[in-house]
């Protein structure tokens, strides 16, 4: 291995690498997206109280099962094998030609359902029972006080959690070239196929790898600082106090 | 005397824990009435459950000639009518203290923006706040934190004021200033009713006194009466303690 043929391999295939990278930070920040507004609707549906109508308890009853069995499902089982098995199932069983693309973004946003969907619920149940008793003392009712009062919270505590679903999305997405999708791995593969230089290939794929999920994190971390504001207050309308005396000239 | 709220043979248990037997009580117009008595004699309780924060297991509780605990009754529309203010303060923290006396008149009394915030300003000013109005709770300390959610409660404009230990969690420095902003709020007419610890205060403000002990109202009447002359045995062992 020589330094210039890592510097080689990268002029020669660059565009390859960038559309691999591309492709999967498109998947993984899709993916990582809606599998948190996945987990977000169902870890509030899993703190609704029970319903007294029967009717209703029935359909919560219902949906609770149907949302357990799902995170059970997608949480305990392998993404890569839930990958073959729903690109080549859909085709075989229902004659679905997923686009390749389409059915990685859905296999990350689902799985990362599975797991928001746990985030989400420790979250609300992490608020102080004070916010909610605050909220329903006013007179709100649970999807207002969800709304203006715990969620907003909820976001802010997930962050972390949310940010490192991203990182692990960004780096699981590899899984996927096993139903072919033309992300970084995949792209690596095919560039170090053809000129047999795989470690220094991959030793690329591996920086770009970091470089992305470093980047993803920083960026995530200065949002959660500018989400928490400044640690003092400075007082509103002190003005008075600020305002320097006017000495006026002699003549 | 105009009744707002009456209770009537109001019982709570948590599980075979029987912590409010058979209470009756009226709160009146415009009467400011403390709740007394040692921890555990349910006197937090029964504050929770006239806002239904605890949902009674037996009884009722008439407000404007209604049983608000007929399953027909709506629970949201009974509350906004009362004001409470915890003993952990509770303001909601993701919003400044102007967001805090906002949000419950915006979305629960649909005011608009202009009107809610102006209503806002006037309790804040009221409750010595108004220099903070953009800060967080996180920026506050314990008696700000309180006074602010006084002021979120009185925007409401609600018909009684619900105190559960206003000053309980604070440092003893600042006691005073919530107790002094409680105090003039007594004056105004607002109809209050207020548990506590702080003995001297209920005194100096209430209009009446009830003394409960082991999930029952043992004794009430006139501060003066009641703390100068009880009658009850219970209600003169727990006053040697003052």
């Amino acid at each position: 291995m020589s330094f210039e043929s890592v510097i080689k391999i990268v002029t020669e295939n660059w565009p390859m690498f960038l559309r691999g990278a591309g492709v999967t930070l498109l998947i993984s920040m899709v993916g990582t997206i809606i599998g948190a507004l996945i987990g977000l609707l169902i870890g509030v549906f899993r703190t609704i109280p029970r319903p007294d109508r029967l009717f209703k308890r029935i359909i919560h009853r219902v949906l609770g099962g149907l949302f357990s069995a799902y995170i059970e499902i997608f949480r305990g089982t392998p993404m890569i094998v839930q990958a073959m098995v729903i690109y080549y199932g859909s085709a075989m069983a229902f004659g679905i030609d997923m686009d390749r693309l389409y059915a990685a973004i859905f296999i990350v946003s689902i799985n990362t359902g599975a797991y928001m969907s746990e985030i989400v619920r420790g979250g609300i149940v992490s608020i102080d029972k004070g916010q909610f008793e605050a909220a329903q003392a006013i007179g709100m009712n649970h999807i207002q006080t969800m709304r203006h009062v715990v969620l907003p919270q909820v976001m802010r505590n997930i962050l972390p959690a949310t940010s490192n679903e991203f990182v692990i999305n960004i780096k699981d997405t590899s899984v996927l070239n096993v139903i072919s999708v033309t992300e970084l791995y995949f792209q690596t593969k095919t560039i170090a196929g053809n000129n047999f230089k795989y470690f220094e290939s991959f030793l690329i794929a591996c920086i770009i790898y970091f470089v992305m999920t470093f980047t993803v994190t920083r960026i995530l971390r200065f949002i959660e600082r500018k989400m928490d504001g400044p640690d003092n207050y400075m007082m509103a309308g002190n003005q008075m106090q600020v305002t320097t005396p006017q000495f006026k000239e002699q003549s | 005397m105009q009744p707002v709220i009456e209770i009537q043979h109001l019982k709570k248990s948590f599980g075979s824990h029987e912590v409010l037997k058979d209470i009756d009580f009226t709160v009146n117009k415009g009467e400011v009435v403390s709740i007394i008595g040692s921890s555990g004699s349910g006197k937090s309780t029964l504050l929770r459950c006239i806002n239904l924060l605890e949902k009674p297991t037996g009884g009722q509780i008439i407000y404007q000639g209604e049983n608000i605990l007929d399953d027909t009754h709506d629970m949201n529309a009974y509350r906004k009518n009362l004001g409470m203010v915890f003993q952990q303060f509770n303001l909601f923290n993701n919003h400044n203290a102007l967001g805090n006396c906002v949000i419950g008149q915006r979305k629960v009394l649909k005011r608009s923006k202009k009107e809610a915030e102006d209503v806002a300003m006037n309790y804040l000013r009221d409750v010595g706040m108004e220099q903070y109005i953009h800060a967080k709770p996180k920026h506050l300390s314990g008696g700000q934190k309180q006074r602010v959610a006084i002021a979120r409660a009185l925007a409401m404009e609600p018909d009684v004021l619900l105190f559960d230990e206003p000053t309980s969690a604070l440092d003893p420095e600042m006691v005073g200033e919530v107790l002094n902003v409680m105090k003039s709020l007594a004056h105004t007419g607002l109809t209050m009713l207020i548990v506590t610890h702080e003995m001297e205060f209920a005194r100096e403000v209430s209009d009446r006194i009830v003394f409960m002990d082991q999930g029952v109202i043992v004794e009430q009447g006139p501060a003066q009466q009641l703390f100068d002359n009880p009658t009850e045995e219970r209600t003169k062992a727990f006053l040697r303690r003052f």
